[in-house]
């Protein structure tokens, strides 16, 4: 078991022949994940790494059943791939792109609502379950079986603690970034009810950061949660005021604080690491 | 990108928003003009990024156009938090009977741009107690409709014609906050003068990553000389005042960093993301930003995911032989070609650590 894709999981790629998404096409196939073609108008026809490639979604779904997508389409175009993909009737939807203007994501998660599609991102690394498929960027060797659910908002620093858990030989179930941006298709309350509800997720680790309140409303459910949650909140040295990479990493008007958070999460019984190496050690004292 | 209040003024009265009759200007001199064209009371307002001018200085009122010209010059090049005044808008002094609060910016939990609204206006929003503020969550795909705006003046308590004024300053406002991509249009306060609704200030921040498509608008440069020089390469830099220049790949992982440094006692440079694929030259021109401002010490974290190792090292040994770096860079390297990475750095001098908190605490002890 896992929690939104798995090793049946049907995934086309959109912008499959563009650079990135060549290069994680492949990364993709090297991990497994069911791809089953590649879209990118005017190209339809073509080849690349033994797929077919699609003019469009709509086309690649005539042909066979597709369950997920991966886009690799640049931020000004980034709106119209991802609304064909709902509307052609894809039910997860993982944007990777970044800088997307913030009214085109809005118009991207509202029209999956009224479709009843997943969107995952935009801004994020993607999702994996380890063993089982890989949608979206993330270095495939550090991803190994097991019973941590990991939820994040940033990439790296996920790979950072994903690769501390490995190296304690402790796998994981599902790996879901939700992305950097303000606005973001799911929340940690979306995906700490499915990993609650998943048999072979035993603990999660919630990567937060400064800005926004998803943190807070994410303590709200974990208090009624019957698996354990470590967490690790980045940004504690921030300063107010500035964006630290991320959109929707920035302290404004006094909320989204390091603080706030870190107070919410304990109050709800998380437990808090420190520094992202802490977090094996607190996974093991909260598996037992 | 925020704008000034002057060019969020010139934008409203674009889309028919009334603002009071004023002038921006630079010198007490052209203050002084400017107040004899209005005729009668003025205010004279600081022009700097920031709320809370009136509390730093930053606003003064004059009866006559020398007066004008007096606050002008006292507030011209003085420093209102934390700007210095390099302008000021001149208009005329308000007739107020009552001052609104209005508002309309992106909720990212509701995922829908959201109206905010109080008749307790002039005061910061803040401080303004929840139930005497109206939020109305706008449908992405419908717009702002009539029925809305209707019963958000209900909720307000306005009556007759500064009621239907009301309503039709909401749908204009929406309409400018969608079609400029705006994250956030704010009318504080919202001046009743009679029958008349006048906007007295505006606030407008345009959404950064949507300015490909605003080439109408005013360029608003907020940043420092090296957060610009590192934009213009792609990647994400914020300064800060300690010692310790940083460099990682991802924002999760450089903030991380960051934390880390604080907890050891140490103060960081810099805030600088240059992950995702930003390759050889383009780390090594973001290694020439870090050593341009002088650090005590430079820490490189990298876990390299679509970031190769080797292309780091290899920069780091481009820059050492174009320029040479007179400070210790402490580094930290895993991930995608880590051993080609280490072996770079070795043939070259460098000692690479494999964990983020030991490169760290290293790099605060060598900045002293």
């Amino acid at each position: 078991m896992a929690i939104i894709i798995d090793e049946n999981t049907q995934v086309i790629v959109q912008g499959a022949t563009g650079n990135q998404g060549k290069f994680h096409t492949h990364q993709m196939l090297a991990y497994g994940t069911k791809i089953v073609g590649g879209i990118s108008p005017g190209k339809g026809g073509q080849e690349l790494a033994g797929l077919k490639i699609y003019d469009t979604v709509f086309a690649a779904v005539e042909e066979q059943r597709v369950d997920a997508t991966c886009l690799f389409i640049p931020a000004p175009f980034a709106r119209d791939a991802a609304c064909e993909a709902i509307e052609a009737g894809v039910k997860v939807v993982v944007v990777i792109t970044e800088h997307i203007p913030v009214f085109d994501e809005m118009e991207i998660i509202n029209f999956a609502r009224q479709k009843g599609a997943t969107v995952i991102g935009p801004n994020t690394f993607g999702i994996v379950s380890s063993g089982k498929s890989k949608i979206g960027i993330p270095p495939n060797q550090f991803f190994i079986p097991g019973p941590v659910g990991i939820v994040a908002r940033s990439g790296t620093l996920t790979y950072e603690i994903v690769g501390n858990l490995t190296a304690n030989g402790i796998g994981q179930s599902t790996v879901v970034g939700l992305g950097g941006d303000r606005v973001v298709g799911m929340s940690f309350v979306d995906v700490l009810e499915k990993f609650d509800k998943d048999p072979s997720t035993k603990a999660v680790v919630l990567v937060g950061e400064i800005g926004g309140n998803q943190e807070e409303e994410a303590s709200v459910f974990i208090k009624k949660m019957s698996k354990p949650v470590v967490a690790y909140i980045a940004g504690k040295s921030a300063p107010p005021g500035k964006r630290m990479g991320h959109a929707g990493a920035i302290i404004e008007r006094g909320k989204g604080t390091f603080e706030g958070k870190v107070q919410a999460l304990k109050e709800a019984g998380a437990s808090i690491a420190t520094l992202p190496f802490e977090v094996p050690s607190l996974i093991r004292e909260r598996i037992v | 990108m925020k704008l000034f209040e002057y060019m969020g003024k010139a934008l409203f009265a674009r889309y028919g928003v009334v603002v009071p009759r004023g002038k921006m200007v630079s010198t007490p001199q052209e203050a002084v003009s400017a107040a004899q064209e209005i005729t009668g009371e003025v205010v004279v307002k600081s022009q700097i990024l920031s709320g809370k001018r009136g509390k730093g200085g930053g606003i003064a009122f004059a009866s006559t156009p020398e007066q004008a010209g007096e606050a002008a010059a006292k507030i011209l090049g003085s420093t209102v938090q934390g700007f210095v005044v390099e302008s000021v808008l001149v208009e005329e002094k308000l007739k107020i009977d009552k001052e609104l609060y209005l508002a309309i910016t992106i909720d990212g939990s509701a995922k829908k741009p959201v109206l905010i609204a109080s008749a307790s206006g002039g005061m910061d929003i803040e401080e303004v107690p929840e139930e005497n503020i109206v939020k109305y969550h706008i449908d992405v795909f419908q717009g702002l409709q009539a029925y809305a705006t209707r019963e958000i003046s209900r909720r307000m308590g306005l009556t007759g014609a500064v009621s239907k004024e009301f309503n039709k300053l909401l749908i204009i406002l929406y309409k400018l906050f969608r079609e400029k991509d705006a994250e956030l249009v704010e009318i504080n306060p919202l001046v009743i003068s009679g029958e008349r609704l006048i906007a007295a200030d505006a606030k407008v921040t345009v959404d950064d990553e949507a300015l490909f498509r605003q080439k109408d608008l005013p360029h608003v440069e907020e940043r420092t000389e090296a957060e610009q020089k590192a934009h213009a390469i792609g990647l994400s830099y914020v300064q800060l005042d300690g010692n310790i220049a940083v460099m990682a790949n991802g924002a999760g992982i450089t903030m991380g960093t960051l934390d880390i440094i604080q907890h050891y006692g140490g103060k960081a440079a810099n805030f600088l993301d240059a992950g995702g694929g930003t390759g050889e030259e383009g780390t090594a021109m973001a290694l020439e930003i870090l050593l341009s401002r002088n650090p005590r010490v430079i820490l490189i974290n990298i876990f390299g995911g679509i970031t190769r190792c080797d292309d780091v090292a290899n920069a780091l040994v481009k820059v050492k032989n174009r320029k040479g770096i007179p400070v210790p860079v402490i580094i930290r390297l895993v991930g995608t070609n880590e051993d080609l990475g280490v072996k770079i750095l070795k043939e070259n001098g460098f000692e690479a650590y494999k964990m983020m908190h030991e490169a760290a605490a290293m790099a605060v002890k060598l900045a002293g």
